[in-house]
């Protein structure tokens, strides 16, 4: 008995209690249940659209837009197209996004540094900081900023003038700012090249001296490099590439330099003010969790303390600190989407402003959302790539 | 830092004051130099706040509009209603307290001191002062009888919750199938709750809400299924790569278009919806890492005891990994608290609508700050004392583990 194999048929159980076929039939049943209400939903979305006389199509951002934007970098007047329009909105989208998480870094990081300050002030300021802006709503902040502070201040006659010249007041924040001249283009071009030949530099330099041992110097040779290059893009420019010009007060306004507008001015210091609270304590978080060890490892190697910070306790602390960093940085870009609510055009607001006078919601949603999956998206594949090439490798 | 000096002979006060200073302020030399140059950057900010708050500012606008910034425009003569629900849940808050603390003093004593504080010192009616002594008494009596009756009283407290989630939304809103009649007289529309009521109700709601979705999205996403794996994947990175004002203005433009025409939602309902879809995205990631972090041995044992997937999940995996996303789901609910100001978007008045309605009024006008740094402390306690607490039971949890 014990010895006669089980019969071949009754190894394999019938196909309703059988795994394999029971997946497959769960998935397309999931499958039939997910299109049908699509497929529903989307119907009801027609009939509607129909009733209300209205054609999907994305025609309309060919048509003229016919609305102002308060605050562009770009050309466009209320004759330009709704195409247009959206690009207007990406674009301030993307220079708050840049401009917010380089002062949000800078912010954070100082801050994260000072909450693990031995000075007591330092730390308590840091932490009174951190804990006040990570436990109140952003949108209040904002509003704050804006309605509190910024339109609060004189108005442009007695605007206050603080070194620079800078000048506040409830039209915004006048300061200094560069003026393209003829030779702004070629100057510029080599002041790109500057950045991409400063980092060959530091690539080769950091190369020779991991293969060598030979002190080579690559942070400062690549800030040499950046420097020639850049001076001699102010040779190579025909005249004078740009000069800066102050603001000035003539009549209700300034002329020179540049005006930022309270708008603009709010969203950012509430971003960066925000953002950087939570980057401080992604620092604090990344240098605590170094272990002591790894410190008095390297000066037990004779390394300075530049040497051991350089080498050992940042690339260990970089590991822990990117990828959450980086999911701020989403944060900050997906936040600037409150523009809407205190009235800078960005790319939401501006979507807001095309869907009320175009009626054309599926059509405005999907583009607004394309523009900050594709952000997303790019964010995620970069971090893919990071956590490739910082990952541990266990023996 | 004093405990060190603890360890020698009895030190004078004098001189355990001047090593904390020493240690925190004055060495090495360059930190008394940092010192001596922020002590009066500080204390001048410091003089400037305080000033602010206690002269200049302009706190009427705050007293005479405190029934508005915690209820909204709820009917005055319905407010016993709001105050029942309280009722409930500061009971039930006790009867937790006494169940899982016992007799401890702190909370009840600070209870009632606030009860007292309140009472004395708020801008409120006679009445309202009288129903918050009250608030404090019925958290003392619902921490005596949870403490009374101990570990019994653990599970039912847990159902109790859950039961008054439901009761409270009755109480309050007198929520309803529509055949039913009202069971209060005064009907009362979605778009009069409001305040911090709203906030906290929009918060609650779309955490419970969005907790089923977010587990089985979790588990959707670890699944071996291809098609259920990817919807789920698709779906929670969709989600978390879009801001939540643009998924609000998507639930408040299309749930109208996509459902049939003679459905009409409400505000009320579009905003929760928004919450809900957005919240389970990242709820599912918190779990997701819950999931992972139990250990592959756990899996193995289940199916050995010849268990399957449903029953896997429910008696071994999930009551494991939800326990180690406790925290994470605090941090969500904290998140989510403070996310509610962007219903301001669907035009529902929670408290910072509140606050801009208040602002626009003509008698107030100029009151920026006031306002907003009042809203902003009302977040601030509610969102500080619960990461607090979590980060509390948090220690408590590690300290009891190893």
């Amino acid at each position: 008995m014990a010895n006669t194999p089980l019969p071949v048929e009754h190894a394999r159980p019938p196909f309703w209690r059988d795994e394999r076929v029971l997946a497959v039939i769960a998935q397309i049943i999931f499958l039939i249940v997910v299109i049908v209400t699509a497929v529903y939903l989307f119907n009801n979305a027609r009939e509607g659209l129909a009733q209300a006389g209205l054609t999907p199509g994305y025609d309309f951002l060919r048509l003229r837009a016919g609305f102002d934007i308060g605050d562009s970098i770009i050309s466009y007047t209320s004759d330009d197209t709704y195409g247009r329009a959206f690009l207007v909105g990406i674009v301030n989208t993307v220079r708050v996004a840049i401009i917010g998480i380089i002062l949000a870094t800078i912010l954070g990081t100082i801050m994260g540094i000072l909450r693990l300050s031995p000075n007591l002030l330092l730390r308590g300021i840091a932490t009174v900081y951190v804990e006040t802006i990570r436990n109140t709503p952003l949108l209040v902040q904002l509003f704050f900023w804006y309605t509190a502070v910024m339109l609060k201040f004189p108005r442009v006659r007695q605007a206050i003038a603080l070194p620079g010249p800078t000048y506040l007041s409830n039209r915004g924040l006048a300061i200094p700012w560069i003026e393209p001249l003829d030779g702004f283009r070629i100057w510029f071009g080599f002041f790109i090249a500057a950045f991409v030949i400063a980092y060959i530099v530091y690539r080769v330099q950091w190369t020779r001296e991991d293969r060598t041992g030979q002190t080579s110097y690559p942070l400062t040779s690549a800030l040499i490099a950046w420097i020639i290059v850049v001076i001699a893009g102010w040779f190579f420019a025909p005249g004078q590439p740009f000069t800066i010009t102050r603001p000035e007060l003539a009549g209700l306004n300034f002329e020179g330099g540049t005006v930022l507008a309270p708008e603009f001015a709010a969203l950012l210091i509430g971003l960066v003010v925000y953002t950087g609270a939570f980057i401080a304590e992604i620092v604090r978080a990344g240098i605590q969790a170094v272990d002591k060890g790894q410190r008095e490892a390297a000066t037990a190697l004779g390394l300075s303390t530049v040497q051991s910070l350089r080498f050992i306790i940042l690339p260990q602390a970089m590991r822990i600190i990117i990828p959450p960093m980086t999911s701020q940085y989403l944060n900050l870009t997906k936040n600037s989407s409150l523009a809407f609510f205190i009235g800078f055009p960005d790319l939401f607001a501006v979507s807001t402003t095309i869907q009320n006078q175009t009626g054309k919601a599926l059509e405005v949603i999907s583009i607004v959302m394309a523009c900050y999956l594709t952000t997303s998206l790019l964010t995620s594949l970069f971090m893919n790539w990071y956590n490739q090439k910082v990952r541990l490798v266990e023996r | 830092m004093t405990t060190t000096t603890q360890t020698h002979t009895t030190p004078s006060l004098i001189t355990s004051i001047w090593h904390w200073l020493r240690d925190n302020l004055l060495t090495p030399w360059y930190n008394a130099l940092i010192t001596i140059i922020v002590t009066p950057i500080v204390a001048f900010v410091l003089y400037r706040i305080l000033a602010w708050i206690f002269f200049a500012a302009e706190w009427d606008v705050v007293k005479q509009n405190l029934r508005l910034f915690m209820v909204g425009p709820y009917p005055q003569e319905e407010l016993w209603r709001s105050w029942v629900t309280l009722g409930i849940v500061v009971l039930l808050s006790g009867l937790s307290w006494g169940a899982w603390r016992g007799r401890e003093w702190t909370a009840p004593i600070s209870v009632v001191v606030l009860g007292i504080l309140g009472a004395l010192f708020l801008p409120i009616t006679a009445a309202s002062k009288i129903n918050l002594l009250i608030m404090a008494a019925i958290f003392v009596g619902g921490q005596f009888l949870g403490a009374w009756k101990g570990e019994h009283l653990r599970k039912y407290v847990v159902w109790l919750w859950v039961l008054s989630f439901f009761i409270v939304l009755i109480i309050l809103w007198d929520v309803r199938p529509s055949s039913t009649p009202p069971f209060f007289e005064a009907n009362i529309p979605s778009g009069q709750v409001g305040g911090l009521t709203l906030t906290i109700l929009l918060a609650v709601i779309g955490i419970v809400a969005s907790f089923p979705i977010g587990v089985l999205l979790a588990l959707g996403r670890r699944s071996s299924l291809p098609v259920v794996k990817t919807f789920s994947i698709l779906y929670i990175e969709i989600i978390r790569g879009v801001p939540l004002v643009t998924v609000l203005w998507t639930a408040s433009l299309l749930l109208p278009l996509f459902l049939p025409s003679d459905i009409r939602v409400d505000k009320f309902i579009r905003a929760v919806t928004g919450i809900t879809l957005f919240s389970a995205a990242y709820l599912a990631e918190n779990v997701r890492g819950g999931l992972q972090a139990i250990p592959k041995g756990q899996y193995e044992a289940a199916q050995a005891l010849g268990l399957n997937y449903r029953q896997m999940m429910q008696y071994i995996i999930l009551p494991q990994a939800l326990r180690i996303v406790i925290p994470a789901l605090v941090g969500q609910f904290i998140a989510l608290f403070k996310d509610t100001t962007l219903v301001l978007i669907v035009g529902l008045l929670e408290l910072l609508a509140i606050a801009r309605s208040v602002i626009s009024q003509p008698e107030f006008i100029g009151l920026q700050r006031e306002v907003f740094v009042f809203i902003a402390l009302i977040y601030w306690v509610f969102s500080y004392s619960m990461s607090y607490t979590s980060r509390r039971i948090e220690e408590r949890l590690n300290v009891s583990r190893r």
